[in-house]
């Protein structure tokens, strides 16, 4: 016994070092599971008061051009609003009175305070947390399109995972053919992201619209993903390999928008019910 | 506590600062890194226990872990570094051996010396971190280049700041 404390004592420097790295391997592997409210990340209060204020000053220096795109957006949805009108005042619709129907997405104007475009795992600090009804898993967009997911949250920040993240697989659809795919980033270029599991027999072309296609309940449906830049099949392969231009520049990210989902327990609900609990 | 062991102390809330406010925004052509946090542990005193260096590396990795969103990650790479430094230092013992007391610096040694005391401690790190980032090693070349391209930031950093130090204690 005496020997082997003596053995321990000998190596202590070795011991500690596996502790410690076993003890930070634990920790990559916990934090990578998805979706959880954790006090270490950035969304904690001085962590994210010292993001915030570095953002401050940047933010300062981009204000005009931050102010010209808001403007931009205004009238776009100005245009929109009235497109809509006049096409229900032309067609005469039956009206959807159902309120849940209705109101069945909500959304949240948040600013993010902290975005990196550079890593294999990106995440974005935005400055609405739980005291603003933001929980783990709502979908986050943007004017131009989809963002990423809630991951963690705080009384006053919340944490996304970005769609530039390796681990983020987003349920899309190819537009025109109603093909329906994964979108996964592979860790290179932020402007591109790729379009997985689309089958041999669907005919994707260079500038179909992707988006989502809102089976998940996360994303509504239909937000704009990006277009397809390159299309490329392999002699054997299953699957296109699909080249999207994302929708968002992501380097350039100012205000975005996180999406209340009301009947997302409802769908849930039922389809655990009919399913069974998704693993 | 010395003189050198108060400078040590807040040089530790110095790098984390500089670290995560300006170099976190400071990359290069989407590749080149610079994480100048590691020279916290590079320049503590030659004598300083493996125990102490890996602790310490430890939670500076982890408060650096805090704001990049990547728990464990910076802290088991500066765990790995803390291990592998005084077995490095013992190795390229330079001629005559070190003085007691004397921080292992650009002044101390000079400069081949001290390139060959960083450079691979540097690249160590970056390699760890990388590779445990990319998850595996399926972006081979594309992780390789910027473990390659961060390193050789990150010295020039290191370095430059080692003249500037060194410059200010001939005054």
């Amino acid at each position: 016994m005496e020997r082997l404390f003596y053995f321990f004592y000998q190596y202590r420097a070795f011991f500690t070092f596996l502790a410690l790295e076993l003890f930070a391997a634990w920790l990559i592997v916990e934090n990578n599971q998805y979706q959880s409210t954790k006090f270490f990340n950035s969304s904690n209060r001085i962590a994210a008061n010292i993001i915030s204020t570095t953002h401050g000053i940047k933010e300062y220096f981009a204000l005009r051009s931050i102010n010209a795109e808001l403007a931009e957006e205004n009238a776009e949805l100005r245009t929109k609003l009235e497109q809509r009108n006049q096409s229900l005042y032309n067609l005469e619709v039956r009206e959807n009175k159902d309120p849940g129907i209705i109101n069945r997405f909500e959304f949240m104007s948040a600013k993010v305070i902290n975005n990196s475009v550079e890593r294999f795992k990106n995440f974005i600090t935005i400055d609405k947390g739980a005291l603003d009804g933001i929980e783990p898993g709502m979908a986050v967009i943007s004017s131009s399109g989809a963002i990423g997911k809630v991951k963690s949250v705080s009384d006053h920040y919340a944490v996304l995972i970005s769609l530039l993240n390796t681990d983020e697989f987003t349920s899309s659809v190819i537009k025109r053919t109603n093909h329906f795919g994964s979108l996964n980033w592979d860790g290179k270029d932020p402007l591109f992201s790729q379009l997985n599991f689309i089958p041999r027999h669907a005919n994707p072309a260079v500038g179909d619209t992707v988006v989502t296609s809102g089976f998940n309940a996360v994303f509504p449906s239909g937000i704009l993903l990006g277009t397809i830049e390159e299309v490329s099949l392999g002699p054997e392969a299953q699957f296109y390999d699909i080249q999207v231009r994302l929708a968002q520049d992501f380097i350039r990210l100012a205000f975005v928008e996180v999406v209340k989902s009301n009947l997302l327990n409802e769908i849930d609900s039922l389809e655990s019910l009919t399913i069974g609990v998704p693993k | 506590m010395s003189r050198s062991g108060i400078l040590h102390f807040l040089s530790f809330f110095i790098y984390l600062i500089v670290q995560v406010v300006l170099m976190k925004h400071l990359v290069l052509f989407n590749t080149a890194f610079c994480f100048i946090y590691i020279a916290f542990i590079l320049f503590l005193p030659i004598e300083t226990n493996t125990l102490l260096l890996m602790v310490l590396g430890f939670i500076l990795g982890f408060l650096v872990d805090i704001f990049y969103d990547s728990l464990g990650i910076h802290a088991s790479a500066l765990v790995l570094i803390g291990f592998l430094r005084n077995i490095w230092l013992s190795r390229i013992t330079p001629q005559g051996g070190y003085d007691s007391g004397e921080d292992p610096t650009l002044a101390a040694n000079g400069v081949q010396w001290f390139i060959v005391y960083t450079l691979p401690i540097i690249f160590i790190h970056h390699f760890t971190l990388f590779f445990i980032e990319a998850g595996g090693f399926g972006l081979l070349s594309y992780t390789f280049s910027k473990v390659f391209f961060s390193t050789i930031f990150t010295f020039l950093i290191l370095l430059l700041l080692q003249y500037l130090q060194s410059g200010q204690r001939r005054i």
